[in-house]
């Protein structure tokens, strides 16, 4: 075992001289600064500052000098090293900008390159239409509730108060399925969503807020107005201590939403097997706002000039309808509305003609998107 | 129900500065809703005049005969002198009082009159028929009046009421009444609270006699029936131009006097008479069910085959109406008719709307009675029709008459004097539900906050106490209910509603265009699909009355509707086309009993609902897709990618990702897919594998059938089923310690479906595995005839250490060998 050597002199070991250090520091700076670019620079990094260094063969050297003097030594070289490292940086720094510069002009692209590769979809307009139309009633409470499309003809008719000789029985054009060897079966397919009233209020727990939106049938040839097939939007609150108020307040708050701010409604007496009392609803129209209304200089194609537009009907749940579906009249009232999904759609976006909404050509979905 | 203005004014003291217009408005608001106002008469001008022809000379020569008129309009024309007029009509003779048009007038339809030289002669003016007037339709001549109706050279369009305002009311089921004047009278002068004269009050004198016998055989058909004659009646006698003006207003042909004196008072008083020649009644007239077998040939020259459903008005020898329908041919008021008998009855409405319906016959009668007429107006009817005979006709009102009656009680509702107002959510002043039901007739006995309501006997609409909340609000105004907003209890969407939003969603986000197809479909459609004669998709539920008889039946599957919506697309133009359908398909179940009706005076039993339930078909909710062409299009960026079989699984997989299952995938043979290129689809649901569905390319035979391009694909899938796979999803804990990444590659028996390799290798792999996934499939010389190879990478992971290579490499040989022994793969060499 041998003591260090104290009497070691670092001015001796040629390398630790202070002009060498120097030296070494002043050629690695002078190269670095010479590095044209990122290339040369790690040229520049593996001869100045890589494990092969003069300046890191030179601090392997210090570990041998005496204690009294590695300090001094020490403090030397790792100045050395500390500049070489940061000139380093600072020139990677200047020489990536450069490069950058040049790389990314040179990788500029056609930004107004079409990538119409993987064309998207559309979902159907009296879908989403219908969705948005439920969503405002189920912001103000309301359940979605849902029934067969072939339906009973006593949920259909019988408990919604048509008589079996009521002539509003045959005022709808009804499509009846055929039974067993041609006989009656009892079945329909709905012509309204109504039959979903009783279904709600023979299986939901008392009160009763929900709004059905769903297909319905009708005998109707297809043509600009008419669809044998078509959408209604149904409404149904049964609770107690419920009023025409309430009705029109629901019925205003969706035209709102739909149609515009502060647009008037007015319910007009009608009947309905049903309900009773009855009501056509209708909105004031939301192009003219009647003011189209004898003035035949200014027509309103939406209104035909009438002012009001017909959205729905409506009215007060007829109790004969509550006592079919075991609900109290005595206790519980309530009211029902029906509006057209097709008839929505055709106000809300200027849809002329039935048969756009029925064909199923990609240009008319695609126009609609995902949501309405 | 078609009212004129000036008619509705005899009954209603209506204030003169309240229009048409305002009326309609009025009365639709109150539940009669006006359609139209039609205005006749405000597209004619004058100078219209009375004349009187002085002259005529027949002109020959021509191809038909002609006349040279000269007439005499006083001082109309400005000259005194006689107008000359050319006319083509002979029903008139020197003498005669008709309408003339002069030079300047313009008659309905934009016809100008002017002078101008025709048949050789100046003609100035023209000798006006009924239809140029538009009074009715006559195409027999000219109008010739009645001496006295007019003065030569007066205005002729005020005396002739050429001008007309008449409101066409589409009457809703419940409110029979307003189908005629009289009841429509009475809402206005309710609504505008003025005076009524109603035309049915008056006073019959008591019968003298009995009349022509008459019997009625059930209450139940009838409970009311009036005869009453009228002899010496003129069958040539003119109907008034006034009534036949007021037909035609009301929307009914002017017939022959008899026949328009019925209608005339059916207009009046909404009672549907009516009149036979009693010559040809054989005995009683009795109001009797028809019998099995019984044939009768009505107005129409139509043979019916009569129900036993149906009443007949029959005398002694058989039936000779279809009462309260149609009248029979044989005892038809004809020319030499000169006794009249006049028959006004009640019948059953129920029975008279069933036998509208059966024998496709909608007349202004049954109209009536189906909605509900005034029960007791049958005798004031009858009167006011033979008092007519007699005045118009020259007939003598026969002072013994006909009336059977059998009396029933009245309705009587008890209701709150509050109810409209709690109905209407208004708080009316008190009192007001007794005025307004007074004036619609009713008696109202109050006793304290109870009203004892009996409805008058026009009104047999009026049953329930809304009922009679509807006639207050609707008379305080529909329009003043408040609107009042409020909350419900809703708990939002279902999972359900929420999973085919998410669905929809998807689906359009990778290309696919939502499509609503009607469910009708035909054998044809069927067939198309390549679906074998005992495929139990072609057990259909079958419409009786389809719109098209092409296609009665009701889908069981929604590829026939996407398809034709495809191939419409395609032959727009769009070959490159996905779409999608979500839907009912509609299964018929194994019950064969008819759907019950049960009362409605209750809630069903459960018994009952059961049954009802057990009748209905099956309904789930499918999702469909069809795809065809480029899925990818071709572009700079390089050649289009079309649509395969593959791309149809895909969005089978797409769906149950959104669902958050497992889709199970196995090679099938379904139609209408293409044998080697179809999968079947399963989920596990509580423990069982479940098919919900197929995905595919589609079978030529299809694609040909439905005119569909080369390689189609669809896919379809029960959505419901999909559901009931559902789980609630628990989180997963997420490990932070590295993936350990491993690749095999395995060479098979071409025959072996990747999806067992791939399963074996996740069973094999154990716990560590995180994934497997299939890379590379690699077919050719250096893995030899019939062989293929499959490369997949799996990765590994633990929750709780960094894996060692020697871990991971365990598992991996792990997996091989199980992939080996299940599908003999051998790692690649």
């Amino acid at each position: 075992m041998s003591a260090p050597n104290n009497s070691f002199d670092p001015v001796e070991v040629t390398s630790l001289h202070p002009d060498e250090v120097a030296r070494m520091r002043e050629e690695a700076l002078a190269a670095i600064e010479a590095a044209a670019d990122l290339a040369e620079l790690k040229e520049v990094r593996l001869a100045h500052a890589g494990d092969r260094s003069p300046l890191a063969l030179a601090n392997r050297e210090i570990g041998a000098l005496p204690p009294a003097a590695k300090a001094d030594a020490g403090k030397r070289v790792g100045g050395a090293r500390r500049d070489v490292g940061q000139a380093l940086k600072a020139r990677q720094g200047v020489l990536e900008v450069e490069r950058d510069e040049r790389v990314l002009v040179e990788e500029r692209v056609d930004v107004t390159l079409p990538w119409d590769r993987t064309p998207t979809g559309a979902r159907h307009p009296l879908i989403t239409i219908a969705e948005r139309m439920a969503d405002v009633f189920v912001g103000m409470g309301f359940e979605i509730a849902e029934g067969p499309e072939v339906e009973a003809e006593w949920f259909n008719f019988d408990a919604l108060n048509f008589l079996p000789d009521h002539p509003a029985r045959t005022m709808q054009d009804t499509f009846f399925v055929e039974g067993p060897e041609g006989g009656e079966s009892g079945l329909v397919m709905r012509t309204h969503t109504s039959p979903v009233q009783v279904r709600s209020l023979l299986t939901r727990e008392l009160p009763v807020y929900v709004v059905v939106p769903g297909k319905t049938f009708r005998t109707d040839e297809l043509d600009a107005t008419h669809s044998p097939v078509f959408h209604q939007l149904e409404g149904l609150v049964v609770d107690k201590g419920i009023t025409m108020a309430h009705l029109r307040g629901a019925i205003d708050t969706f035209v709102e939403s739909f149609f515009g701010e502060a647009l008037r409604t007015r319910f007009r007496a009608s009947y309905f097997p049903f309900t009773e009392p009855s009501a056509e609803v209708d909105m004031e129209c939301f192009v003219c706002r009647g003011a189209s209304v004898g003035d035949p200089e200014a027509p309103c194609r939406t209104c035909s000039s009438e002012g009001w537009i017909e959205i729905g009907g409506c009215g007060v749940v007829n109790p004969r309808v509550l006592t079919a579906a075991g609900v109290d009249p005595e206790v519980y009232s309530g009211w029902a509305f029906g509006l057209g999904v097709e008839r929505t759609l055709m106000f809300a976006h200027g849809v002329r003609d039935m048969r756009d909404m029925v064909e199923g050509d990609v240009r008319f979905t695609s126009a609609f998107g995902s949501e309405i | 129900m078609r009212v004129p203005m000036t008619w509705l004014r005899e009954y209603v003291e209506l204030p003169a500065d309240v229009t048409a217009r305002d009326l309609a408005s009025r009365l639709t608001l109150a539940g009669l809703e006006v359609e139209t106002v039609d205005e006749l008469g405000t597209d004619l001008t004058g100078p219209i005049v009375f004349g009187r022809v002085q002259e005529i000379e027949e002109l020959t020569g021509f191809k038909k005969p002609i006349r040279y008129c000269r007439v005499d309009v006083g001082s109309a024309n400005g000259s005194g002198e006689p107008q000359e007029i050319v006319c083509g009509a002979r029903n008139f003779s020197e003498g005669d009082l008709v309408v003339v048009s002069l030079p300047g007038a313009e008659l309905p339809g934009g016809f100008k009159i002017g002078a101008r030289k025709t048949y050789g002669r100046m003609s100035a003016g023209m000798i006006c028929s009924a239809t140029e007037l538009g009074l009715w339709e006559d195409h027999t001549g000219i109008v010739v009046l009645p001496e006295g109706f007019g003065a030569v050279g007066d205005d002729a369009i005020g005396a002739l009421g050429l001008r007309e305002d008449v409101l066409d009311i589409a009457v809703t089921p419940d409110r029979g009444y307003a189908l005629s004047m009289r009841g429509v009278a009475r809402d206005v002068a309710a609504l505008y609270g003025v005076a009524l004269h109603d035309p049915a009050e008056v006073r019959v004198a008591e019968a003298t006699g009995e009349g022509h016998p008459g019997a009625i055989a059930d209450p139940a058909l009838a409970d009311r029936l009036v005869l009453r004659g009228a002899t010496g009646f003129d069958p040539e006698a003119p109907t008034p131009l006034w009534m036949k003006r007021r037909l035609h207003q009301g929307g009914v042909r002017p017939v022959s006097l008899a026949v328009d004196v019925t209608n005339y008072v059916m207009l009046e008083l909404g009672q549907p008479l009516h009149a036979w020649d009693r010559d040809r009644i054989t005995g009683t007239v009795t109001v009797r069910a028809a019998e099995a077998g019984e044939k009768l040939e009505t107005l129409d020259h139509v043979q019916r085959s009569l129900d036993t459903d149906d009443i007949v008005i029959a005398d002694e020898a058989g039936a000779q109406a279809v009462a309260g329908v149609m009248g029979g041919l044989e005892t038809e008021i004809g020319a030499s008719s000169g006794t009249v008998l006049v028959e006004a009855a009640h019948f059953d409405p129920r029975h008279i709307a069933r036998a509208s319906r059966r024998h496709q016959l909608s007349s202004e009668a049954s109209r009536r009675f189906e909605r509900g007429i005034d029960s007791r107006v049958q005798l004031v009817a009858a009167t006011r029709a033979v008092e007519l005979l007699a005045e118009l006709g020259g007939a003598t009102v026969e002072t013994a008459y006909t009336h059977v009656h059998h009396p029933s009680e009245p309705t009587t509702i008890t209701v709150r004097a509050g109810h409209a107002g709690a109905v209407a959510g208004v708080d009316y002043p008190e009192g007001t539900t007794q005025t307004w039901l007074r004036a619609i007739g009713c008696a109202v006995e109050a006793d304290g906050d109870v009203l004892t309501v009996t409805p008058p006997s026009w009104r047999p609409d009026l049953t329930d106490p809304n009922d009679l909340a509807e006639e207050v609000i609707r008379f305080e105004g529909y329009e003043n209910i408040p609107s009042i907003v409020f909350k419900g209890f809703g708990r939002g969407l279902t999972s359900s509603q929420r999973l085919r939003r998410a669905v929809g969603r998807t689906l359009a986000a990778t290309g696919h265009h939502e499509v609503l197809s009607y469910p009708f479909v035909g054998e044809r459609d069927l067939d198309g699909l390549q679906l074998a004669a005992d495929d139990p998709r072609r057990a259909s539920v079958r419409l009786a009355n389809p719109l098209n008889d092409e296609e009665p039946l009701l889908r069981t599957t929604l590829l026939p509707g996407l398809l034709r919506t495809l191939a419409r697309n395609v032959g727009r133009g769009f070959p490159d086309v996905a779409l999608f359908e979500m839907g009912l398909v509609y299964l018929p179940g194994t019950g064969t009993e008819r759907a019950p009706l049960p009362p409605v005076d209750r809630a069903p039993t459960t018994e009952e609902l059961a049954r009802i339930e057990a009748a209905l078909p099956d309904q789930p909710r499918r999702v469909g897709v069809v795809l065809s062409g480029a899925i990818e299009r071709a572009g700079w960026w390089g050649p289009e990618r079309r649509a395969t079989w593959a791309d149809a699984v895909q969005a089978a997989r797409d769906i149950a990702r959104v669902a958050g299952v497992e889709l199970e995938i196995e090679a099938a043979v379904h139609a209408p897919w293409h044998p080697g290129r179809c999968a079947a689809l399963y989920v596990r649901a509580q423990g069982e594998r479940v098919l919900v569905g197929h995905a595919g390319e589609l079978h030529p035979r299809t694609l040909k059938a439905f005119s569909l391009p080369e390689r189609a694909a669809a896919m379809e899938v029960d959505l419901d089923l999909m559901e009931g796979a559902r789980s609630k999803v628990v989180a997963p804990e997420v490990s932070t310690y590295p993936v350990a990444t491993q690749d095999v590659a395995l060479v098979v028996d071409a025959s072996v479906p990747v999806g067992d390799i791939s399963a074996a290798l996740a069973e094999g792999a154990g716990e560590l595995l995180e994934s497997v996934r299939l890379f590379d499939v690699y077919t050719g010389e250096q893995v030899g005839e019939g062989r293929k190879s499959v490369a997949f990478a799996l990765r590994f992971r633990a929750d709780d250490r960094t894996l060692t290579a020697e871990e991971a490499g365990a598992a991996r040989d792990a997996a091989v060998a199980l992939a080996g022994e299940r599908t003999g793969a051998a790692l690649r060499g």
